[in-house]
């Protein structure tokens, strides 16, 4: 049997004194694919923020176990460190820092040591190539005057060179037109392995396409209504969000 | 739960607050009179004129008001100051002839090791006299002149009495008039039409004496088609009476000369810096200025080019450091006053542990001064919430021919930049000397060599946590 990667129990969590997460159950396994969907606002960023460990996001009940660890309590450096990854929304500018520094500094942290230059220059070209990504953009700073496409490829890039366990792709198909969908989904399904696993958090299916879940889990309101499969987010696609609420939800 | 605060270093000051006894040769009084200025005047043997000169500028100093604007003045007595030191040694030409103490403060500071690996002469000045000038023969042989002001006063009389304060007149403001009546020491460079002076020439300003202040005067002269880099740094150790530095930097870059004018200063947090810097620049001609303040009480530097020539061109690149106790006021100012001119300013500052830096800028585009192209930037970031910054970018157009890019930013340390760069394993502390290393650089960069090792280095972090 498959090892529990990621477990969550009744998980609430408010953001200053709102509650967002109204006891959140999800259990994923090592190799699995889950995707979770919902209505804008039912939680799924909040979801997503907590589990990185954003310390905006207060945990008020609940455990989330990580690679059997409680990791309730560990900052988002100490999870990375453990095999998480979040591929952000909206990923910041960082000036004056090359995408090849950062990932060569992002690489030694979470390895626990500093990868030779020229073989690390030889593997970021590889993984580029592979999202068709321009040599050139390891030079650039760190997602400044990136396009919104090109932002969430070297999100995914990223994840490609952290070789995290479990990846956790926030709207990483919001703003991207199907050729980029396309080439992220690759990049996904190439670092996909029996042992590694992803969380896709949608508001569409169009990544759906390429992915094959699981698992689908519809997050509304801060809970998860309904857990299924594939045909799950045919069924939102089908009949919007609204029919599913008032079907699921009490 | 821990909580964690991070913090940007200071400066590590170690170096330059190491302090000499108090020796001297002579020394005035405290404060300023006729005959204070005419006892500098006669020790310095100078001609009449220059005696005059003084005078006068004591006269426009007492007749102009102290600046109501920018920084905090009202500690500032002049009558406690000591307007000149002459230390006790006189200008040698090798390190060796230099007293042992003196010697032994510019080693600590690195300047002969940096001469002898990078430089192609060094000045060094102690308290209100240049100890040491020295410049390498091949650049004497082409014609290049580099002493103290003094020297210059008398093998090159008539230079002088052509270009010695005609750019920053002592009416420009009091401490320009401050300046024309107690300068004392300082540099003159002389590029003759044509030479390349590949290698940087470095001055050195360094102020011992307590309750003293530092009035050198640099006298630069980059003749058609020479170039020159030239790089002046300073400090001094701390001390519990305020310091006053009033220099007075002359830059005259003719016609398709060059000339890049770097600064660091690191004064003691009990100085007032109030300096004037200003290049004149004729047709085709560049003056490049890179510009570092980290130290000091309070700081009020805006060097300023005239592009007087059509197709002059000048470049401003400026780093800015407040922390504890500093309010520095800093910017640049361009003056367009010709045709096809260009001028690119690029400034940052870094407000931190109660720190204001405020950036004040001026960019003047005169009426006839058609097809200039300007691009500015002044971006400010404060580390924590007790800090401050502003910027007052002015910008006077009167022509309407005119390619101007403008952009200021004000910003904190982003806690969501911390978060995203720490959910790839990277700390709290290393993604906040990330963010501020990224910051900086596209000014380091242009620091020299050694000093953008020194500013890395203040960007070291350090992590205080303490369980409560």
């Amino acid at each position: 049997m498959e090892n529990m990667l990621l477990n969550i129990r009744d998980l609430k969590v408010n953001i200053e004194d709102k509650e967002i997460l109204k006891g959140l159950n999800l259990n994923i396994k090592e190799g699995e694919v889950h995707v979770i969907m919902g209505p804008n606002g039912g939680g799924k960023s909040t979801l997503a923020y907590t589990l990185m460990g954003h310390p905006s996001y207060h945990i008020v009940n609940g455990t989330i176990e990580f690679d059997n660890e409680l990791i309730n309590e560990l900052r988002a450096d100490e999870r990375a460190k453990k095999g998480l990854f979040l591929s952000f929304q909206y990923p910041e500018e960082i000036s004056g820092v090359t995408v090849e520094d950062f990932l060569r500094t992002a690489k030694a942290s979470v390895t626990g040591q500093m990868q030779g230059i020229i073989s690390f220059k030889k593997s970021l070209k590889e993984k580029m190539e592979l999202l068709e990504m321009k040599e050139e953009y390891a030079s650039r700073y760190l997602n400044v005057g990136f396009s919104g496409g090109e932002k969430k490829k070297n999100e995914i890039l990223q994840m490609s060179v952290l070789e995290p366990k479990l990846a956790i792709l926030d709207e990483t198909d919001s703003g991207l037109d199907v050729d980029a969908i396309r080439i992220v989904a690759e990049g996904v399904n190439k670092i996909k392995d029996d042992k590694k696993s992803i969380l896709v958090i949608t508001h569409y299916n169009k990544l759906l396409d390429y992915l094959d879940p699981d698992f689908v889990h519809i997050l509304i309101d801060g809970k998860i209504v309904k857990t299924g499969g594939k045909e799950l987010a045919s069924e939102i696609d089908e009949q919007g969000y609204e029919n599913i609420r008032s079907k699921y939800s009490n | 739960m821990d909580r964690k605060k991070t913090y940007v270093k200071d400066v590590s000051r170690k170096v330059y607050d190491i302090k000499n006894k108090f020796d001297y040769r002579f020394k005035t009084d405290r404060g300023l009179t006729p005959d204070i200025i005419r006892e500098i005047s006669k020790e310095k043997n100078e001609p009449q004129w220059m005696t005059d000169f003084r005078l006068k500028s004591l006269e426009i100093y007492n007749n102009k008001p102290m600046p109501t604007w920018g920084v905090d003045l009202s500690d500032l007595d002049m009558d406690d100051i000591i307007a000149y030191i002459r230390p006790d040694a006189d200008m040698k030409h090798s390190w060796d002839d230099v007293p042992d103490d003196i010697k032994n403060t510019f080693e600590r500071l690195g300047i002969p090791q940096a001469e002898r690996e990078s430089l192609a002469g060094v000045g060094a000045q102690y308290d209100s006299e240049v100890v040491y000038h020295n410049i390498k023969k091949e650049l004497v042989d082409q014609g290049v002149v580099y002493t103290d002001i003094e020297t210059a006063l008398v093998e090159y009389e008539d230079i002088l009495k052509e270009y010695f304060m005609k750019l920053v007149p002592p009416t420009d403001h009091k401490f320009a008039a401050l300046h024309g009546a107690v300068w004392s020491g300082g540099s003159f460079v002389y590029v003759p039409e044509g030479v390349n002076v590949d290698i940087p020439l470095q001055s050195y300003f360094r102020l011992n004496a307590p309750g003293a202040g530092q009035f050198e005067h640099t006298l630069i002269i980059v003749e058609k088609g020479a170039r020159l880099h030239f790089i002046e740094g300073c400090s001094a150790p701390v001390y519990n009476v305020n310091n006053l530095h009033a220099g007075c930097v002359e830059l005259f870059v003719k016609e398709d000369a060059s000339l890049r004018y770097s600064t660091i200063e690191n004064w003691s947090r009990n100085m007032y810096n109030l300096n004037t810097k200003r290049a004149l620049v004729d047709k085709n001609g560049t003056i490049e200025w890179v510009s570092g303040s980290f130290g000091s009480k309070v700081s009020m530097l805006y060097p300023m080019s005239i592009l007087q020539g059509e197709g002059a061109r000048s470049e401003f690149t400026g780093i800015t450091f407040a922390s504890t106790g500093q309010h520095l006021d800093t910017g640049t100012k361009v003056v367009h006053a010709a045709p096809h001119t260009t001028s690119t300013v690029n400034s940052k500052s870094i407000s931190k542990n109660g720190g204001y830096a405020f950036y004040r800028g001026l960019l003047k585009v005169a009426p006839g001064a058609y097809g200039c192209k300007s691009s500015v930037s002044c971006e400010s970031l404060m580390l924590d919430n007790m800090s401050k910054s502003d910027t007052l970018p002015i910008i006077e157009l009167n022509n309407d021919d005119i390619d101007i890019g403008h952009e200021a930013k004000i910003g904190r340390i982003s806690d969501e930049a911390i978060f995203y760069l720490m959910s790839r394993g990277i700390s709290e502390e290393e993604a906040k000397a990330m963010i501020v290393r990224g910051f900086v650089e596209p000014i380091t960069k242009e620091l020299p060599l050694e000093y953008a090792v020194e500013l890395n280095n203040l960007i070291n972090i350090e992590l205080e946590g303490t369980i409560g």
